[in-house]
């Protein structure tokens, strides 16, 4: 616990207390010889450890990040901001980001996933942009255990309870379950604005003399050094760690949003900066306001709106209570901006203001209690390059795949589709307001969530996606899997992929085994990105997600965010009538190491990953979208986990058609997992049109029908089931769970 | 014909029966704030969707006492057309111009779905459009959509054929499958299901304009009369 007897300067660095905050004694040194040159007193020392957090100064990922691909002709506003921007043509821009919450929702689900949300909207609309649309991407251990269930049933209320009431549709993600997450739930949350290119706004305090002015909620203990809680490691001690976890008002949210709206519209001439108080609260956004624009900065925090009486300033300065913004407005017009939030109920003080020089000064009761540079707090956290060391697990992998061999192929089917992570997540998903806005075309449930541009032809695809069992068997290759498929959801929905954001959430960075696979990723994904020319514009970074001393597989989310230029182009995963074509794009391999069908009949997932090329990835992603763009396609479904089999299934289930089909492939290959394999189905009449363009990349497997059955005999048996049977399989099999 | 769409703090769906008002009906529709005590400039009132005041407490129960529910309080005794839909529907029944209460829904998780309606009464002002006993498809969206009334109550709305819209897959335990109700006087509805997200083929289903477009040819009567 925090203490509200604060130690003098001397007694903190005696005692040390500091670590408890995750500064280190090399970096409580650093400040104390090169940044301060005297002991820094307990405000000041708290101040730094929120702002050289992980979470705030990415000072073990830094190095990793430099080798993102961040450039790209449509990238209007890379990472560093909010949230990054991306040029759609006509004077509008894309905003988007997505952040995790993976601490906070371990110790409190519920709170933990609604601020997730909440924190991650106000990132985009301080941009200036209308928050569109949610996306949320979930791990969970096997959803067997009470505690899981009891987490999974939080989680996604505490997403529904603060999307829904906001007014914000979510509209798509993923969930996966497995014993990796068990003690370690990721929770991470993307949010897409829309906004004209006129509105971009920055989170800068320029111009001296110019007012500092908080706005929204008032400020209590609720989340102190929340952003140093997150970046530790964390244990069963932790678990009760509930203060360290924010609580959340989505109306609150939802007046803050609308009013500061209002601000960017129609009094953009006195508006300088406004940013959001997200990770490490008020002092993370008035630093880095004033460091981003070159200035100093002083604050009195008397005059700050409390909830709570005798805070310090320790507290005020870390409290990551939700739902506040901070301001930079011109001097003289202050009162015309705290009008604006008057009219939603909304508090609006102005608290400080920019300075000469570049100091950030705090002053509480009277006294100046922080006094230090605000570079040293905003940019000169240390930068951490790790050591790097290929895991034992990879080392001694087999270099075969694994030779699964399915007696009862039908029988096999069933069973997947009720594995967790194949399930319908439709009863979790159903909780969610898609619709709210009216701008929803494709719902959650197939590959992309799409959503209209009003006013335009244009429309937006958005997915989020990572397979952490590829990646735990070879995390360069699994990062470039994790982009390819998000790009594959994007291509099969219509889309030209336009950017990413990321949620990269691994272990410990110190571990050097845990380093190399958040460094491997890194690469893959920024090998992938440049090749689909889909540059990371934002992201996140949650190291330490172990669980005494374990590491979850490495997870790096990818969010990635498509362009749909005509609505016309819009094409999900059902198909449409019977007697339409069936073909599959892309080669069918042996490729079963990380596979959902490893996994559920060893139990476990082990081997040397599947071969994956890029080029080929790429080749057929662009074959398809020029199948789609010329009108030739009527449905399109991209082949992920549970291979072949549940891509044609989860194809049927939609519109309850059934199909007839024979390949030569085995049955058993029919739940490989080879990438960069798409399902398609074509209209009669522009078959031939169809089998030109694709020639010789597409096989042709055989219609579409009538009739309630899956029918497909392959080159050992026949899988042959109703196909509404199948659909009640796959549809209660977490509900059943969940009970 | 002038709509009149109140936004109460935390309303969500506001913009949302704007657009589908302006857009593809092509009416007249204004937002009015809740602060609003004067509403006679306008021919109908549609409370939108959404949480109001973040339904705290329970949901519409601060709403009824906005300043604008006065107004519609006194718009709704001239005999002019109010609709509530989902948190307005909320609203409607907390402020006693409709009967019943709605009750978190039976599964006491939110729903967002699509569902299946009959229209009961296709006589009102607000359903002529409609072929009787049509089955329409209306997207649902709601915490707290268990409709509730004592069987007297029940027996009433039967007798006077109060019961508009009904649930063909009772999707959150409403009582007699009932999604939306009108008064005894035939100018108030409330229904849970959302027609305004139901105008446009693009969406998924056009199944609400029929409400709208009732309104349109009653008023356009009326006018002309």
């Amino acid at each position: 616990m925090l203490k509200n007897n604060e130690l003098t300067p001397e007694a903190l660095r005696d005692s040390k207390a500091y670590q408890e905050w995750g500064l280190t004694d090399a970096e409580y040194q650093l400040i104390a010889d090169d940044v301060l040159g005297r002991l820094p007193n307990y405000t000041e020392a708290g101040l730094f450890s929120g702002m050289w957090s992980e979470h705030c100064s990415y000072k073990n990922s830094k190095p990793v990040l430099k080798k993102f691909w961040t450039q790209g002709e449509q990238v209007l506003e890379g990472p560093g901001e909010g949230a990054g921007i991306i040029d759609i043509g006509d004077g509008q821009a894309v905003v988007f980001k997505a952040e995790s919450h993976n601490h906070p929702s371990a110790v409190e689900p519920y709170e933990g996933a609604a601020t997730g949300v909440g924190g991650i909207i106000r990132d985009i609309f301080s941009m200036g942009a209308r928050p569109i649309a949610l996306l949320d991407s979930l791990r969970f251990g096997e959803p067997t255990d009470t505690h899981t269930k009891y987490l999974i049933e939080q989680v996604v209320a505490g997403i529904g309870g603060y999307g829904n009431c906001i007014g914000i549709p979510t509209i798509g993600g993923d969930t996966v379950f497995d014993a990796s997450y068990q003690k370690n739930p990721l929770v991470n949350a993307m949010c897409v604005g829309i906004l004209n290119q006129a509105d971009i706004q920055k989170g800068q305090a320029t111009g001296i003399g110019n007012a500092v002015i908080y706005v929204g909620a008032k400020t209590g203990r609720d989340g102190i050094n929340g952003a140093s809680f997150a970046s530790a490691e964390f244990n069963d001690a932790k678990a009760s760690q509930r203060s360290a976890v924010q609580v959340g008002d989505p109306f609150m949210e939802k007046l803050l949003m609308e009013a500061c709206l209002e601000v960017i519209h129609d009094h953009r001439d006195v508006l300088i900066g406004i940013q959001d108080m997200g990770a490490a609260g008020l002092v993370s956004s008035s630093a880095e306001m004033a460091s981003k624009a070159g200035s100093g900065l002083k604050m009195n925090l008397d005059l700050v709106p409390q909830r709570e009486s005798g805070m310090t300033a320790f507290e005020l300065m870390l409290s990551e209570s939700q739902e506040r913004m901070l301001l930079c407005v011109k001097a003289g017009a202050e009162a015309e901006i705290v009008q604006v939030f008057e009219k939603y109920g909304l508090d609006a003080v102005t608290i400080g203001e920019v300075t000469a020089g570049h100091q950030y000064q705090l002053w509480h009761h009277d006294a100046l209690v922080a006094d230090v540079p605000v570079d040293a707090l905003a940019t000169k956290a240390p930068v951490y390059q790790r050591e790097k060391k290929r895991p034992s697990r990879l080392n001694k992998q087999s270099h075969h795949q694994f030779m699964p061999r399915i007696v009862d192929a039908t029988g096999a089917l069933k069973k997947l589709l009720q594995q967790p992570t194949i399930a319908s997540k439709k009863a979790l998903y159903n909780t969610y307001d898609s619709q709210v806005q009216t701008n929803t075309v494709v719902k959650p449930g197939s590959d992309a969530g799409v959503i209209r541009i009003r006013h335009t032809d244009k429309a937006l695809a958005v997915t989020t996606d990572v397979n952490g069992r590829y990646l735990y068997l070879n995390p360069r290759v699994g990062g470039e899997i994790a982009v390819a498929e998000a790009a594959r959801n994007i291509v099969a929905s219509g889309g030209q992929p336009l950017g990413i954001t990321d949620c990269l959430n691994f272990g410990n960075p110190e571990k050097p085994e845990q380093f190399y696979d958040l460094d491997e990723s890194a690469m893959g994904i920024a090998r992938a990105c440049q090749l689909f020319n889909t540059p990371v514009i934002s992201g996140n970074v949650s190291l330490n997600n172990e669980s005494n001393g374990e590491a979850i597989y490495p997870t790096p989310m990818i969010g990635m965010v498509g362009l749909i230029k005509h609505q016309r182009d819009i094409t999900t995963q059902d198909f449409k009538q019977a007697g339409d074509a069936v073909y599959v794009l892309g080669e069918t391999a042996a490729d079963f190491n990380g596979s959902e069908l490893q996994k559920m009949l060893t139990g476990e997932i082990s081997g040397e990953l599947f071969d994956f090329d890029l080029v080929t990835e790429n080749r057929n992603q662009r074959l398809l979208l020029r199948a789609i763009q010329k009108g030739l396609v009527a449905s399109a479904h991209d082949v992920s986990e549970g291979g072949l089999i549940t891509t044609i299934a989860e194809s049927c289930f939609g519109n309850g058609f059934g199909v007839k089909l024979k390949s030569e492939i085995s049955a058993t290959n029919f739940f490989a997992e080879t990438q960069s394999r798409f399902v398609i189905s074509v209209s009669s009449e522009h078959k031939a049109e169809f089998e030109n363009l694709m020639e010789p990349y597409a096989t042709y497997l055989g219609e579409t029908t009538a009739d309630d059955r899956l029918w497909i005999e392959t080159a050992d048996q026949t899988f042959d089931i109703q196909v509404s049977f199948a659909k009640r399989l796959w549809e209660g099999a977490i509900p059943c769970l969940l009970k | 014909m002038k709509f009149a769409v109140p936004v109460f703090p935390g309303s969500n769906c506001d913009h949302d029966m704007v657009n589908a008002l302006r857009d593809i009906l092509k009416a007249d529709a204004d937002l009015v704030p809740a602060t609003t005590t004067d509403l006679t400039a306008y021919d109908a009132v549609i409370l939108p969707g959404g949480f109001s005041y973040g339904d705290y407490l329970r949901s519409g129960a601060i709403a009824r006492f906005a300043p604008v529910m006065t107004a519609v309080q006194a718009f709704a005794a001239t005999g002019k057309p109010v609709m509530g839909i989902c948190n307005g529907f909320q609203i409607l029944t907390e402020a006693g111009l409709l009967p019943g209460a709605l009750q978190a829904n039976r599964s006491a998780q939110f729903i967002c779905e699509t569902s299946d309606l009959i229209v009961r009464n296709v006589e009102t002002q607000f359903t002529s459009d409609y072929a009787a006993e049509a089955h329409l498809q209306l997207p649902i969206a709601h915490g707290e959509g268990n409709y509730y009334c004592d069987e007297a109550t029940l027996a009433e709305l039967r007798a006077n054929h109060q019961i508009v819209f009904e649930y063909v897959d009772n999707p959150n335990g409403s009582v007699a499958n009932i999604a939306g109700i009108i008064n005894r006087q035939g100018n108030v509805l409330g229904m849970m299901p959302h027609p305004e997200r139901a105008v446009e083929a693009i969406l998924g289903s056009t199944d609400g304009l029929g409400i709208f477009k009732s309104l349109l040819a009653r008023h356009e009567e009326a006018t002309h009369a």
